[in-house]
Parts: structure tokens; C-alpha cells; sequence
């Protein structure tokens, strides 16, 4: 009896009590969630919502004018702007690629018995907290192709770097590769949080059965640490398909439109006043946002739970 | 523990460090060496020992750029970082603390809300013609008020989880008492969110501080850029002025850095707060 009581207790009023009481007498009011709901919806909810309507529509944000799909026709008609479409994937998908392999290698070292462990790990996760267009700008110089830090350092081994940023062919690549410069920092210290909640005793049980480091790390870090690869490559793909900054900073889609990403056709478009072609850009990016995103999430979770 | 590992991996300790040292710390003390060069010896854009060093003279020089820009984006980043974070954990502590401790059928919905504001790519235009309609658009205020709504769905999942383990006796022992809901958030467990407020707060002002995309589409115009803005315009200014740049780089990079020799703890415990819970 007393258990269930308390029960009942911790699960609060709500289904017991008679819902006109609680409505008058809960401990926790509902009008705590109105002002963050008001930001929230008038500044979030409401342009997402609105983003539908005047992507069909030919806009000067003062009066706008209803034109159906052609804003997509549009999009998917000029090379420049779908080539935008195919970035933000090759980007996405080799920035997290790298970061959970990177950032995963990284995370086993750094718990592992070595010198100088403190430092390693301020030392790749302090890029995390700069300034993305000063690490842009920085890059920038540091990829110089005749004068940059980069390339004369490989000069001295002999080898003739590429134009990082300059070439057509390596542009999209050459920022992605400064993005996971960047994260990688994030990635590690997620999978260190999911590596350190292992218990020690499956190592040594493991060690005692004889298993070789290579085999305790894909049998028993790499299964267990699945939630920790979950967030990694949740955050890291939401971040890829959505950024933006370290482009512009860099290349600003350049040369000619070969590192140009969603975002920065959104921008473009936007500086050029064709508000609905920009909108339009916005939906294309929620539509493949949301369209990898909840899938991986449902998959990725739901595997988790078979374990 | 003796039995885990004879002893330390020294080789591979040397190659880490080495490894660390190359990758992650000569760009760093390239920004440092370029910011304290003079403008000739900058413009070679190589990794070497400054020839004479020009700290204070760069420094002056790129304080007082543009009419003392700089100053202005400092203080407008300030206000914009602290008003915007200060309204995000009030409101986010709120929404929280009534999430979890209500059970209702509409929490269902708010983790719906809360999970759309952290995927979805926000609605540029549209939000610039929603701000325009308010009368907010080109506006600090306006500015802080996107930052709180993009960025409050992080701060409620983190006290959330921190709420969850406070002790519900409490709100009851407070309710016995006598406490208002007002006077039980405000005065009994608010103060008893520090730690998690304090996470937040390191994680929060280093991204809106950092922010680029928000002031550069929300607060257009020079006279109320950030200092991210301000190094980014810069950047087409400053094009044989590299020491000058670089200057700039160092100096919006030092309240990161602040925040990370002060809280290196509390941040860890923000950003990797999914990793185990998945």
C-alpha cells in the first residue's frame, strides 16, 4: 500500500486528482513556459511556418507575389544552385565521416596510458571555442598555395602542395578538412564521456579471456560506445549540412561556385534580392535535413535498443 | 592500476605530443608571431621569429581602425552575449523545472518543440520579416531575442536532466511551508541549479560570442557590428595589413580562451552531456 502511495506521490497530481484542482493549485504553473514559448514561436515557429508559404512566392519582404513552384524549378534548373545541393552532402558526410573516425581514434589514445594525457586533451579541444572566422581566416593564409605555411613545409619534403583553395577540385575539400581541424575537438571528448562509462571489469575479463587490444576495442569500446557515436554523428552531420560560416570565411563559395553549400546560395540569393529563391534554399535545406536526419536518429537509437 | 598496463607507452607519447604540437599549436603561435610582426615582415605570411616586434603599435593601430570599431564591436558583443544568455537561463531553468516535474499530455509536444529548435535550420528571410513587422529588425534587441530562440532548446535539455535529479520532497516540503510556485522556483531550487546555470552559461556566451551567421543577417551595418563581424570585414580590408588581421584574430580570441583556462570542467560537462544517455 505505502508503495504504491508514494508512487502515486512522485508521479505529482494530473491523473488522480480532479483536473479542475490542479489546474488552479499546481506547484508548477503552466505560464512558466509562456515567455520562453512566445520567443520561441513568434521568432522560430512562426518563419519556419511562413518559410512554406514564401518559398512559392516571388518576394520583396513587403509585398509578395504567389508563383507556385518556380522558386524550385528555379533551384533545380541552374547548375550553380543544385551543385550547392551536392556540396552540402559531399561536405556533410566527409567532415562527420572524418570526425567519428578521427575523433574516435583520438578517444582511445587520450584514455589510455600516456604521457602529457591533460595537455593532448586541452590542446585538441581548445579549437572547439574559437572564433570560426578567425580558424577561417587563419587557414586561409596558413593554405596560401605559393606563400602559405602549408605548402613550404611540404616543399622541404619535396612535395609540390596543391592550390588548397584555389583549385577548383580541392576547395570543398580543403574546408572541410579546417571544419574537422575544428571539431574534432567535440568528437573526442563525447566518445572519451561514452569510453570512461565502461566499466574496467569487461577490459580485464577480456584481458584475463586474452583478447588482444585490437580485439577488446572492436568488441567491446566500439559496441558500447554507441550512444556516444549516435551523438557524434548526429551533431556533426547537423552541423555540416547546415554551415556556413567557415565557407564564407574562406572561400565564400569560390572559385566560380565549386565549395558553394546550401547556406551560402541561401546567403547569395538573399544579398541579391530574390527573397523566395532564398526561402526556397531554406526549405530544400530543412526537406534534407530533416529527411537524414530522422531516419538516421530512428535507425541508429532503435539498433541501440536491440544491444 | 598496476594490472592494466605494465607501464606508459613513452614512444607513443612522444609521437602524440610531436603530433599535437605540429597539428593544433603552430597555427596558434602562427596568429601570435604574425600579430606582433611589423607590416613588411607580416606580408611574407611565413612561420618565423619577428624581427622587431610591434605589439603595442599593432594593437593601438587595429584599436583604432575605422574610428575605434573595434571598441564598439567589443561592447556590442558583450551586451549581445549577456543579455542574450541571461534571458536564456532564466527561461530555460523555467520551461525545465515545469517539463519535468508536470506530467501532462502536453510534454510529449515540447520535446517535439525542443528536438525541432536543435535540428531545423532556422528561416532566415522570414525571420527578417517577422523582426520587420515588430519593428525589431536592425536592432539589438532584436538580435538578442533570435539568439534566446535558437538557443534556448540546448540550455532546457541540459537542466532538464539536472532537475531530474533533484529531490521532489523538497517542492513539497516548500509547498508545506507554504511557498508560492513563484516563491519555490525562485527562492528553493533555482538557487540549487548553479552548477548545471554555470555549464550553460560558459557554453552559451562562447556561442553567441562566436556567432557569425545571426549578427551578419539580423544586425547589418557598421555601427552596430560584433567583433566577429568586425574581423570578417576587416578580413577584405586588411589585405597587406596581415599583422593588423592577425591582431584582430588574437584579440577576439582571448574571452574564449578566458572561459576555457576558468571553466575547462563545466564545458566538458555541457557538450558531452548527450554522450552517454545517447
Amino acid at each position: 500500500m505505502t508503495t504504491i502511495e508514494a508512487q502515486r506521490a512522485h508521479r505529482g497530481e494530473g491523473t488522480e486528482l480532479p483536473a479542475r484542482r490542479t489546474r488552479k493549485r499546481s506547484p508548477y504553473p503552466s505560464w512558466f513556459y509562456l515567455p520562453a514559448a512566445l520567443i520561441y514561436g513568434v521568432l522560430f515557429l512562426v518563419p519556419t511556418f511562413a518559410s512554406f508559404y514564401f518559398s512559392l512566392t516571388r518576394w520583396t519582404i513587403f509585398d509578395s507575389h504567389f508563383i507556385g513552384f518556380d522558386n524550385f524549378v528555379n533551384f533545380f534548373r541552374e547548375p550553380a544552385l543544385v551543385s550547392g545541393l551536392t556540396h552540402t552532402l559531399v561536405y556533410a558526410v566527409v567532415t562527420s565521416g572524418l570526425k567519428v573516425v578521427l575523433g574516435l581514434l583520438l578517444a582511445v589514445l587520450l584514455t589510455s596510458q600516456i604521457v602529457g594525457r591533460g595537455y593532448l586533451r586541452s590542446v585538441v579541444f581548445f579549437p572547439v571555442l574559437v572564433s570560426t572566422i578567425g580558424v577561417g581566416l587563419t587557414f586561409t593564409v596558413l593554405m596560401n598555395p605559393e606563400r602559405g605555411l602549408i605548402n613550404e613545409s611540404l616543399a622541404v619534403v619535396g612535395i609540390q602542395g596543391p592550390g588548397w583553395l584555389t583549385d577548383p577540385s580541392y576547395a570543398l575539400l580543403s574546408v572541410a578538412l579546417v571544419d574537422v581541424w575544428k571539431g574534432v575537438g567535440l568528437a573526442t571528448l563525447i566518445f572519451i564521456a561514452g569510453i570512461v562509462s565502461i566499466p574496467q571489469e569487461y577490459f580485464e575479463a577480456a584481458r584475463v579471456d586474452g583478447a588482444s587490444p585490437t580485439a577488446s576495442f572492436f568488441k567491446i569500446v566500439l559496441p558500447l560506445a554507441r550512444p556516444a557515436t549516435v551523438t557524434v554523428v548526429i551533431l556533426s552531420l547537423i552541423g555540416g549540412l547546415r554551415s556556413f560560416d567557415l565557407i564564407w570565411a574562406m572561400t565564400r563559395g569560390g572559385p566560380g561556385f565549386t565549395s558553394d553549400v546550401i547556406a551560402s546560395v541561401i546567403y547569395k540569393q538573399y544579398q541579391a534580392g530574390f527573397y523566395g529563391l532564398s526561402t526556397a534554399g531554406n526549405v530544400i535545406l530543412f526537406l534534407v535535413v530533416t529527411a537524414i536526419i530522422l531516419p538516421l536518429y530512428w535507425f541508429l537509437s532503435r539498433k541501440e535498443v536491440e544491444l | 592500476m598496476t594490472a592494466r598496463r605494465p607501464r606508459r607507452n613513452y614512444w607513443l607519447s612522444a609521437v602524440a605530443i610531436l603530433a599535437s604540437i605540429v597539428v593544433f599549436l603552430v597555427p596558434f603561435a602562427f596568429i601570435v608571431l604574425t600579430a606582433v610582426k611589423d607590416r613588411q615582415q607580416a606580408a611574407l605570411l611565413d612561420f618565423s621569429w619577428p624581427e622587431n616586434f610591434q605589439v603595442v603599435q599593432n594593437f593601438v593601430d587595429v584599436v583604432k581602425a575605422r574610428d575605434y570599431m573595434l571598441i564598439i564591436a567589443f561592447i556590442n558583443s558583450t551586451i549581445l552575449t549577456v543579455a542574450s544568455v541571461a534571458i536564456m537561463v532564466v527561461l530555460a531553468a523555467m520551461v525545465a523545472y515545469v517539463w519535468q516535474r508536470r506530467k501532462s499530455r502536453w510534454n510529449l509536444l515540447i520535446n517535439f518543440l525542443v528536438l525541432s529548435g536543435l535540428i531545423i535550420p532556422p528561416a532566415v528571410v522570414p525571420t527578417i520579416w517577422v523582426l520587420q513587422k515588430l519593428g525589431l529588425f536592425r536592432t539589438m534587441p532584436g538580435l538578442i531575442l533570435v539568439e534566446v530562440a535558437f538557443g534556448i532548446s540546448f540550455a532546457i535539455l541540459l537542466f532538464r536532466a539536472f532537475i531530474a535529479t533533484i529531490p521532489r520532497e523538497l517542492d513539497e516540503a516548500a509547498i508545506i511551508d507554504g511557498a508560492s510556485p513563484f516563491r519555490l522556483f525562485f527562492r528553493v531550487i533555482f538557487p540549487l541549479l548553479r552548477s548545471v546555470a554555470i555549464t550553460v552559461i560558459v557554453v552559451q556566451s562562447v556561442t553567441v560570442f562566436n556567432d557569425f551567421v545571426n549578427p551578419l543577417y539580423f544586425l547589418p551595418g557598421d555601427q552596430n557590428a560584433t567583433v566577429q563581424l568586425t574581423l570578417y570585414n576587416f578580413s577584405s580590408q586588411f589585405t597587406s595589413q596581415y599583422n593588423l588581421l592577425f591582431m584582430n584574430i588574437l584579440l577576439i580570441t582571448i574571452p574564449p580562451l578566458i572561459m576555457f583556462m576558468f571553466f575547462n570542467r563545466r564545458i566538458v560537462a555541457g557538450m558531452t552531456s548527450g554522450a552517454i544517455k545517447g
